[in-house]
């Protein structure tokens, strides 16, 4: 009898614990509910053609974010021009030519932390570095360059993941056809992998959108009055944008709708890079009959 | 090769001598491209610190952790005490909700739900990752701060709890995830053996498998702990910039990274305010490397799977 209520209890136990440790995940799914659908039914309104392709104007009270736009748009493709090069090239010598030993793990604790530096110390570097030591000024250019350092890591990362889930049979078909380790890269295990790295490259665009505080000091400007003509220009940015409309305006609360619109277009980017990525990623997954 | 190209053996022939130099050269070329992750780190150090140091000249490093921060009066005072403890501040609020939460969501995704489920609910707090921290600080300072106003009837709702709060949503992708990474790298066979001693699933999982990952655990605290302490715009944006020394939860407060992107633009360039603003980025550098060391030696026998 005695062992009977026990074995009860603990079942009864059971069904409890597993139902906290399901309303932590809900809680935190719940979170990202509230603020999409918070965002979004209240952005909804603002967001018209007009909104998207218009500059602001009145002093920024209306109008709308297209400067802000295109200047996100040259920063984050700027940053991947910076990036992507450098990552792919870290990622093929980390899975191709490295062998597993101290350097490697060197390596790799670098990347690690270059990932869990904070962005705000990006700015810094990008201002110590980019706008004063090099002189290129606070401009499109020196945000690309800092946004660029800022997704580094994480581009490296993706990138090498998706040249390990290549075969390693692949390239042996290629050396054993005579061809150089570089030639079997380039012609066998890139495109192979080439899935897996728009997914990292697409993830990185997002992040690299969203930024805001390594521009604030390196490429951003409260209001241009046109779009920028150089790369040595001051662009606008939307994150920036929705940054100063918020709270440096005198008057934010006349704002309020062009704040809800820019926060929305910006999450609406972010959300479509990132099923983007996820679509992409089930795509690499599938492919994956080989 | 498609019809329209050239034989493959005249693009071999015509290939520069740069060309077949690199072909051969290739092993050294990407082992300098290998370095760029450490270089970058190098060079953040080397530029955050030279322009961190003369601050030095105006003032001594133990004046530096007094208790008033006056940048602009005349003479100026740079004591950055305030700061470092509303950094602290925030971050334990922070995490106090964040690390119960992750672990626990973690410990739900890693061992209650069925695979299909479990790739589901990672996207979706994959999701909660991705939102741009701009964005949440604009969620902070429209919705929740107004809410914590009312609800404590203070004069402003921009706090430290506010930001403990918004930081905490912030963080918990990153716990969860790499909790349950360290969740999943415990051998099932530990799993099995209780399973088979008779104990339940749940006496399993909080016997067995949370104690098996403890360092993994542990690991995936301290890096949520440092993206807290990292985060800037969110807590730029609803901690409410006071400058002012306390230790209640209830004050507007400045952390160090709000201190540096509020007062950059008036901060004259190779004045002291603008070595004062880089000496705390070379603390905040300082402790993003004791804190990404110390994940990395914990994490060091998690197998790191997919981020």
């Amino acid at each position: 009898m005695r062992t009977h209520r026990s074995a009860r209890l603990r079942r009864a136990t059971e069904i409890v614990a597993f139902s906290l440790l399901g309303a932590a995940m809900f809680v935190g799914l719940l979170a990202l509910g509230v603020i999409l659908y918070y965002i979004i039914s209240r952005g909804s309104g603002a967001v018209t053609w007009e909104f998207l392709t218009a500059f602001p104007r009145r002093g920024m009270t209306a109008g709308g974010i297209y400067p802000a736009l295109v200047g996100s748009f040259y920063l984050t493709v700027g940053a991947l021009a910076v990036a992507l090069p450098l990552a792919l090239g870290a990622a093929i010598f980390l899975v191709e030519y490295a062998r597993e030993g101290v350097w490697v793990r060197v390596i790799r604790i670098g990347v690690n932390t270059l990932a869990g530096v904070p962005s705000i110390v990006f700015g810094l570097l990008g201002l110590a570095l980019f706008v004063k030591a090099l002189g290129i000024g606070v401009s499109l250019l020196a945000g690309a360059l800092t946004l660029g350092l800022l997704i580094l890591p994480l581009l490296i990362r993706t990138t090498e993941e998706a040249l390990r889930s290549v075969p390693r049979n692949f390239r042996e078909g290629g050396l054993a056809l005579g061809a150089t380790r570089w030639r079997t890269i380039r012609s066998i295990v890139l495109p192979a992998g080439l899935p897996g790295i728009l997914t990292g490259i697409v993830l990185s665009l997002s992040r690299a959108i969203g930024e805001t505080a390594p521009i604030m000091f390196t490429a951003a400007a409260f209001f241009t009055p046109r779009l920028p003509s150089s790369p040595l220009d001051e662009v606008m940015a939307l994150p920036y944008h929705i940054f100063v409309m918020a709270t440096e305006s005198p008057n934010a609360w006349k704002t309020k709708d062009l704040q809800y619109g820019a926060v929305l277009v910006l999450v609406g980017l972010v959300l479509v890079l990132n099923l983007g990525a996820i679509l992409l990623r089930a795509h690499a997954r599938r492919r994956k009959v080989w | 090769m498609n019809a329209g190209s050239p034989d493959t053996t005249e693009i071999v022939r015509h290939r520069s001598r740069l060309a077949r130099l690199a072909e051969r050269a290739d092993r050294p070329i990407f082992f300098a491209f290998g370095l760029v992750g450490l270089v970058a780190l190098g060079v953040i150090l080397f530029f955050v610190i030279r322009e961190a140091l003369p601050i030095f000249r105006y003032v001594s490093p133990l004046e530096f952790l007094g208790p008033k921060w006056y940048p602009t009066s005349e003479p100026p005072v740079f004591g950055a005490l305030p700061m470092i403890v509303a950094t602290m501040l925030v971050t334990l609020g922070a995490l106090v909700l964040a690390l119960p939460l992750g672990f626990a969501a973690a410990g739900f995704v890693a061992e209650v739900v069925p695979p299909a489920i479990r790739d589901l609910a990672k996207s979706l707090l994959e999701l909660l990752a991705a939102i741009p921290s701009v964005v949440y600080g604009f969620f902070g300072l429209t919705v929740l701060a107004p809410f914590v106003q009312r609800a404590f009837g203070l004069p402003t709702g921009q706090n430290a709890l506010t930001a403990s709060v918004i930081l905490a949503f912030m963080a918990l992708p990153t716990v969860a995830s790499l909790a349950e990474d360290a969740l999943s790298a415990v051998p099932k066979a530990h799993r099995e053996a209780s399973l088979a001693l008779g104990a339940s699933r749940w006496e399993t999982t909080w016997r067995v498998v949370f104690p098996s990952a403890f360092s993994g655990l542990f690991g995936a605290a301290v890096l949520g702990m440092g993206r807290a302490v990292g985060e800037t715009m969110a807590v730029l944006m609803v901690a409410g910039n006071s400058p002012a020394l306390t230790w209640s939860f209830l004050r507007p407060v400045r952390t160090l990274t709000a201190g540096i992107a509020l007062e950059m633009a008036e901060a004259p360039q190779g004045g002291a305010h603008y070595h004062a603003l880089f000496m705390l980025g070379a603390i905040l550098l300082f402790i993003a490397l004791l804190t990404n060391g110390l994940a990395e030696w914990l994490c060091g026998r998690v197998t790191r799977r997919g981020e």
